[in-house]
């Protein structure tokens, strides 16, 4: 990341590495290549290895960088085809991740252990940016397992931090054992709820500060979950609502920035979040939309008709990951076959499960797909053998 | 070298390891709320991508429930080494080796 800003590189941050994601890249950046530190990286783009056999080692003068350089674009699923591309310049990017540096409140020389990959926004920005930023410094691991992420926490010298996930607190909380003592816990991607926080904060002795941010604005708020239910803005950013739809501007936002979210604006820069969007998804920090996801099953050779849609039972397991349902006409597939083609085009978490075949959607006299009768179809109905 | 040549071979515990494969099945089915029945997941086909069809949130899940019903902690080192996700049948024989209860 820093070479590619040393060179005047832009950093592309795919929300995933599907085919369909990667010919997306390709048209969009045609020079495209891969930088990676893994043998087994098969991804399809020219590759580049790090390091390079001949990296010298010498110390180096920490650079200056003009404001308005391109740094990186972040992408989101736009409603058909293609991701939308959202540029980063340097500026805006350390404005905003210093003003979350200082609601962190890290401890000088704090190392961190994220556990987020650092092409997803958050992950960028509190994994990547913040220790270039704040003085602190980033674990090389990123684990997965709850006993990897237990271990490689307890093997960082205090003060440490944990950046992380609700789906990987959860299962932290879940797994067996002893958690280790941290300094700070720092979740993003979905909401968490305040019980949930206050466990994590009583089993690793450590405030847990919570940030909302989303690709096309960065980092926006944060809140103690544990002690309060209003998330505090950035010190310059300002929410307005305008028919119905949150705007926000000001601080390191260079135009006003609509927000994804339903948001209840309290004074003193203050808000309550109710949830996304109808049609938004987000999985796992995920997000999507259920028109993108239609759109790309239609466009698979033999679907006749289909739609994705939210299941009405929803029972998330430890992790508390709710799953989405589709269902499809396609008289010549099956199952396996739309969910090969759609695997494909679509991040796994958001493969439909269920993924019903049927003879014709419930559409109403208009023609639309009312929710009840899609989750209707969803409900588990006797079958002649199961 | 692409992963499917270091396939381990398995190792003998697993020729009394259907009953385990059952059993894990069962939970997996249960966890996962999966549609297909246990019974029928082949015990020599990948969990993961193809297959199955599990992702990353699934794999979690399978980690939980290995650790929460026999104790054993998955980490990441013996994930890559064994290859713990190739098969039902390479997960039972990971789990007939590292089991404490």
């Amino acid at each position: 990341m820093a070479a590619a800003l040393l060179a005047g590189k832009v950093s592309l941050l795919p929300p995933s590495h599907t085919p369909e994601v990667l010919r997306h890249l390709r048209a969009f950046a045609p020079e495209v290549f891969c930088l990676t530190d893994s043998p087994e990286c098969d991804l399809d783009l020219p590759q580049v290895r790090f390091p390079p056999a001949s990296a010298p080692q010498r110390p180096w003068r920490v650079p200056d960088l003009a404001p308005d350089t391109l740094v990186a674009y972040g992408f989101t699923s736009g409603t058909t085809g293609a991701p939308l591309a959202h540029p980063k310049t340097w500026g805006p990017l350390v404005r905003c991740v210093r003003a979350g540096a200082e609601r962190l409140e890290l401890a000088a020389g704090t190392a961190l252990l994220a556990t987020v990959p650092a092409q997803h926004m958050y992950g960028f920005e509190s994994s990547v940016l913040l220790p270039l930023l704040s003085g602190t410094a980033l674990a090389a691991e990123r684990p997965f397992y709850p006993a990897d992420i237990v271990h490689a926490l307890a093997a960082l010298p205090r003060p440490r931090a944990l950046i992380t996930t609700p789906i990987h607190l959860r299962a932290l909380l879940a797994a067996p054992g002893l958690l280790p003592a941290a300094d700070r816990i720092v979740s993003a991607t979905a909401p968490l709820d305040a019980p949930l926080a206050r466990e994590a904060e009583a089993r690793f002795g450590a405030p847990l500060i919570e940030i909302y941010g989303s690709t096309e604005t960065g980092q926006l708020a944060t809140r103690r979950t544990a002690l309060e239910r209003d998330w505090q803005l950035w010190p310059d950013i300002t929410l307005t609502c305008e028919a119905g739809r949150t705007w926000a501007r000001g601080g390191h936002l260079e135009q006003p920035t609509e927000l994804c979210d339903e948001i209840e604006i309290l004074p003193e820069s203050r808000f309550h979040l109710h949830g996304r969007l109808a049609d938004l998804v987000n999985i796992a920090g995920k997000r999507s939309s259920l028109a993108y996801l239609t759109h790309q099953l239609l466009a698979i050779e033999g679907v006749r008709d289909g739609v994705f849609f939210f299941p009405r039972h929803s029972p998330g397991g430890e992790t508390g990951v709710t799953r989405l349902a589709a269902a499809v006409v396609a008289p010549g597939l099956d199952a396996a076959g739309v969910l090969a083609a759609l695997r494909r085009r679509i991040d796994p978490v958001f493969l439909p499960r269920p993924l019903l075949l049927v003879d014709r959607l419930p559409r109403n006299s208009t023609g639309k797909l009312p929710q009840e009768a899609l989750r209707a179809l969803a409900e588990p109905a006797p079958r002649a053998s199961a | 070298m692409p992963m499917s040549e270091l396939a381990p071979t398995l190792p003998p515990a697993l020729e009394t390891g259907n009953v385990l494969e059952g059993e894990l099945a069962e939970l997996i089915v249960a966890a996962l709320n999966l549609e297909v029945p246990a019974g029928q997941i082949d015990p020599a086909a990948p969990l993961y991508g193809e297959g199955l069809g599990l992702d990353s949130i699934d794999i979690l899940e399978i980690a939980l429930v290995v650790s929460k019903h026999y104790g054993v902690q998955l980490r990441a080192d013996d994930a890559a080494d064994t290859q713990i996700f190739r098969s039902l049948r390479h997960l039972a024989a990971y789990v007939a080796a590292h089991r404490t209860n």
